[in-house]
């Protein structure tokens, strides 16, 4: 890894790349567990509830396989000096998680629920689905600067994909939070997590154009650096825009990520920590003025602040209100250092949602303190590998959308993860990767597939210098 | 670019540490008491998960589990059983799937269910040898034989009651009946007739009040039965030491600080009678005085060393008994003779009656005797001493009083061939002017040949339904008494 590491001594981002190994087969390797793990996960469920190796176990570990397969043979032909982690990565959260489904499905309490799918199968087609919008990101995105041409149309897009569920007739409002639309015969879709893709698209080809404006003019005061009153224009209406989605669509963890991203990026591009202030300020004040007025929001507030009472007016019967926190809480306080084991907790407690915004509540319960910090780890190293591929992108704009991308991925686990373990309040999303839902899965390899595809031409090697007849006259300048 | 980038992934960092500290805080310091919530569904699962461990009596369970019915989604797998449920409900409590547990299946959860770490080992081994977990066991200080006799007395009798016996030497618990009672059995499940037979039990729809521990949860002004604490202090403070010694009692004798006479039941001999004959015939006035002559301080010291005014754990809670400080000196002397604000549980008389007849030493009462698993012994229960209440040789002269009530005063029905037993009545008085029937008090004690001394009893009737003039404590109380007490000597054959 030598070769990709930035020395401290100088201070450019260029990788010494001439000759850097594509590191294909240890992502293969690596690939390897990243299936076997799943497959004996879901022995063990199956050993765990009935006694006995499940029935599907060879068409799932062959399935898995396969998927993990096609994805390699993918990335090895179309980016092949690609980060050999984030695959690995991916398909092993991919399929703890519909290894938890499919434990879930065997619940007795969660199938007597009246709007009860048995998930897996579901879950599976999307995965594959997720793979195949995978590699045909691969194929036909060769270099990710031509995302560059369509910044404002990403801009219009982001919007329309928000506004949907708001629209009369397609937005179907769930529990509560308005994210969802409905297709008829697809089913449901969160157009929020696409929606966070597309952003990163907009933000980092916006903020490429207008980064020195936003960073050179302003005038300093008690240390930081105040833009000018145009400037802070954008930041604005990004910020009204998460505002909106709080309001109308009821959201807090959307409407965060949003804004988060946006700062993260502006930060990045600017390299002016005053944003950053007016960022936490901004979206605290947001934040807090939405929560007091909002009923939802704060009523998410006040079961976050209390989750007891929260039960126990639910237990009352009182309409609006759900055990869900507590009962996360409990399952991750049964689980305890090493937990129950697979399928031997009483994650299904939960009923509503256990399988998707609550997922990390069963892994919990089941795999204990362990598993849970061996997974958090997992997404940890996932934004990592993304800020790396963002610190060795020779161009600014791969620089920023790798970094949005993976800024966002981290924000949404802390969102969902800090609000199932009572941290934060809950929102209304899903944990990447693992969470039962088809907008969330086929997003995220998206999201997966265009940090490979900057990471592949961030590593690649330069085009040999030698053939150029000039070469020795002329100093190679590379972009920093 | 690459600065804020370098810090942008330190902050992620920093988020993933966050829910990392999150969890440990959650998962690691919070585990236990999440896991242990009661409102936690899964204790209830774990609760019946496995057929329970029994509560033994005499080397029998008097307690089962049965697989409940599969029906519908019941997620408890086993439901609790009761033999004669309604005779021990005092001493085992309930274990219901829809109600919770109380009282020993409360207390010994963890050993019932097997989940205890003291099982650790035992757990751990069925796990690899592949068997079903098993619950220990929870042996109990009863004697199956009184606590049939207390019950069917009470039963008899029919009005409201409790009885308590004990081993004076040890402080076992050797019955324990409370009347009326409730069949735990009845609402063991979670079935809508077990909530129906719930909803019946509960003191809205039963004015009688079934499933209120009497013996350990309820206290009643007890009478005369207090003379025996009054004697004793009178004893161990010096103001009489002899049984025969004349007292300072005039008749009619008026209390201090008042011009109300205090009144003795009846034309009684009560004038400077002696200790032995005023607890015979049960005078107010000499007890009285004596407790406003001692003054509070030293009544209450002497309840106190009793076990008046502190909680029991036997190990179900007992309600603490009471005795008043800062009273006058009236206000002493009808608290001297149980009047006043003295309550007392049945219990805590019984434990007057133990003190008394184990010659001073006064032992804690308690029901578990050991906590066993397969037969292996994990805990054991010693006998523990409370307190002194009176020194060896007062002991013996108030001894000889209360077998002089027995043998010739007001306890003559607790006679038993061939023991010594030594007894006091109690007729308690309470509502307001006296406008309800009293309880009906005794304890007694049996003094064998050998002066061993094998069983103490307290006995409470509440009778409502009974002639006024029929309720003393020799006539309803004293008779359930003498069959306890004969229970616990034939058993001992």
């Amino acid at each position: 890894m030598s070769s990709t590491t930035n020395s401290p001594t100088h201070h450019t981002s260029t990788i010494g790349a001439i000759g850097a190994p594509s590191r294909r087969n240890t992502e293969l390797a690596l690939l390897v567990f990243a299936v076997v793990i799943p497959v004996f996960a879901y022995a063990n469920v199956g050993l765990a509830i009935d006694d006995q190796v499940p029935a599907g176990l060879l068409s799932y570990g062959l399935g898995l396989g396969l998927l993990a397969g096609v994805a390699h043979l993918g990335v090895r032909k179309f980016a092949p000096y690609a980060d050999p982690l984030l695959l690995p990565l991916a398909t092993l959260l991919n399929g703890l998680g519909l290894v938890c489904i499919w434990r879930l499905d065997q619940s007795k309490l969660l199938q007597s629920l009246p709007n009860f799918v048995t998930a897996a199968p579901r879950q599976l087609l999307y995965t594959a689905l997720g793979i195949a919008l995978f590699v045909v990101v691969l194929i036909f995105l060769k270099d990710h600067r031509v995302l560059q041409r369509y910044t404002y149309i990403s801009m219009f897009g982001a919007l329309v994909l928000l506004i949907l569920p708001l629209v009369p007739g397609l937005g179907a409002n769930i529990y509560g939070a308005k994210i969802w639309i409905r297709v008829p015969g697809l089913g449901s879709l969160q157009p929020g997590e696409f929606a966070k893709i597309v952003l990163a698209v907009f933000f980092a080809g916006y903020l490429m154009v207008k980064r020195d404006a936003l960073a050179l003019a302003s005038r300093r005061f008690m240390g930081l650096y105040l833009p000018r009153g145009r400037d802070l224009g954008p930041i604005l209406v990004v910020w009204g825009i998460s505002i909106l989605i709080l309001v109308f669509e009821t959201d807090l963890g959307t409407s965060l990520l949003f804004f988060g991203m946006f700062v993260i990026m502006l930060y990045v591009a600017t390299e002016r920590t005053s944003w950053i202030v007016f960022g936490l300020l901004m979206s605290s004040a947001g934040a807090v003025g939405v929560a007091s007025f909002e009923p939802h929001v704060k009523m998410r507030v006040q079961a976050w602040l209390d989750p007891m009472k929260e039960y126990t007016l639910s237990q009352q019967g009182v309409l609006g209100h759900s055990e869900q926190a507590m009962q996360a809480l409990w399952a991750f306080g049964s689980g305890g250092t090493l937990g129950t084991g697979w399928g031997q907790g009483h994650s299904d407690l939960i009923k509503f949602a256990a399988n998707s915004d609550f997922i990390l509540a069963t892994f919990g319960e089941e795999l204990g303190l362990a598993g849970i910090m061996a997974i958090l780890l997992v997404y940890g190293l996932i934004v990592e590998r993304g800020v790396r591929t963002a610190l060795a992108a020779r161009d600014p704009f791969g620089k920023l959308l790798a970094i949005g991308l993976s800024g966002a991925f981290a924000l949404q686990v802390f969102v969902v993860a800090g609000g199932v373990m009572g941290l934060i309040p809950l929102t209304g999303m899903t944990m990447p990767f693992m969470a039962y839902g088809g907008s969330s899965v086929l997003a995220n390899w998206a999201l997966i597939a265009i940090l490979i595809r900057i990471s592949d031409t961030a590593r690649r090697p330069a085009p040999a210098p030698a053939s150029n007849p000039d070469a020795e006259m002329t100093q190679v300048v590379r972009p920093s | 670019m690459n600065k804020p980038l370098r810090r942008i992934a330190i902050f992620c960092g920093l988020l993933v540490l966050t829910l990392l500290l999150r969890d440990n805080w959650l998962q690691y310091l919070k585990s236990d008491s999440l896991k242990e919530d009661p409102k936690n569904r899964r204790v209830t699962i774990a609760r019946y998960a496995t057929p329970r461990g029994d509560i033994i009596v005499d080397g029998n369970p008097i307690t089962g589990s049965v697989e409940s019915s599969k029906t519908g989604l019941n997620d408890l797998k086993y439901k609790r059983t009761y033999k004669n449920g309604a005779m021990w409900a005092p001493v085992t409590g309930y274990a219901s799937q829809a109600f919770g547990a109380t009282q020993l299946e409360s207390i010994d959860d963890g050993i019932l269910t097997g989940n205890d770490d003291r099982l650790f080992f035992r757990k751990t081994l069925d796990m690899i040898t592949g068997k079903e977990q098993q619950g220990g066991n929870v042996v109990t200080t009863l004697n199956g034989a009184a606590q049939k006799a207390a019950f069917e007395g009470l039963k008899k009798q029919g009005g409201k009651g409790a009885v308590v016996a004990l081993e004076p030497s040890t402080g076992k618990i050797l019955a324990l009946a409370s009347y009326p009672s409730y069949d735990p059995s009845s609402f063991a499940g979670n079935s809508d007739d077990d909530a129906a037979a719930w909803k019946k039990l509960q003191k809205k729809y039963d004015p009688n009040d079934p499933m209120l521990n009497r013996a350990l949860r309820e206290t009643y002004p007890p009478g005369s039965t207090f003379k025996v604490v009054t004697a004793a202090a009178a004893l161990e403070n010096g103001k009489y030491t002899s049984a025969d010694q004349k007292t300072d009692s005039p008749l009619p004798w008026v209390m201090p600080g008042t011009t109300t006479q205090l009144k003795n039941e009846g034309n009684i001999p009560c004038k400077d009678a002696p200790m032995r004959v005023a607890l015979q015939y049960s005078c107010n006035t000499v007890f009285g005085k004596i407790g406003s002559d001692l003054g509070n301080d030293k009544m209450l010291e002497e309840a106190k060393k009793f076990g008046f005014d502190t909680e029991q754990f036997t190990p179900v809670r007992a309600t603490a008994s009471v005795f008043s400080d800062d009273m006058n000196q009236s206000q002493t002397a009808l608290s001297s003779i149980g009047q006043y604000n003295t309550a007392a549980t049945p219990l805590q008389m019984a434990m007057v009656a133990s003190a008394v007849a184990n010659d001073g030493k006064l032992m804690k009462p308690y029901m578990v005797d050991e906590l066993e698993s397969n037969l292996d012994p994990i805990a054991k229960t010693e006998p523990e001493e409370l307190s002194r209440p009176l020194s060896a040789e007062n002991a013996q002269i108030l001894q000889d009083m209360m077998e002089t009530v027995v043998e010739k005063g007001t306890g003559t029905n607790a006679k038993i061939d061939g023991v010594k037993v030594g007894g006091k009545t109690g007729t308690a008085q309470h509502g307001v002017e006296n406008s309800e029937n009293p309880y009906a008090w005794f304890i007694s004690y049996v003094k064998q040949s050998d002066g061993s001394s094998p069983v103490a009893v307290a006995v409470v009737v509440e009778d409502e339904s009974a002639n006024r003039d029929d309720i003393s404590g020799g006539g309803l109380a004293a008779p359930i008494a003498k069959n306890v007490m004969e229970a616990v000597i034939n058993s001992r054959k």
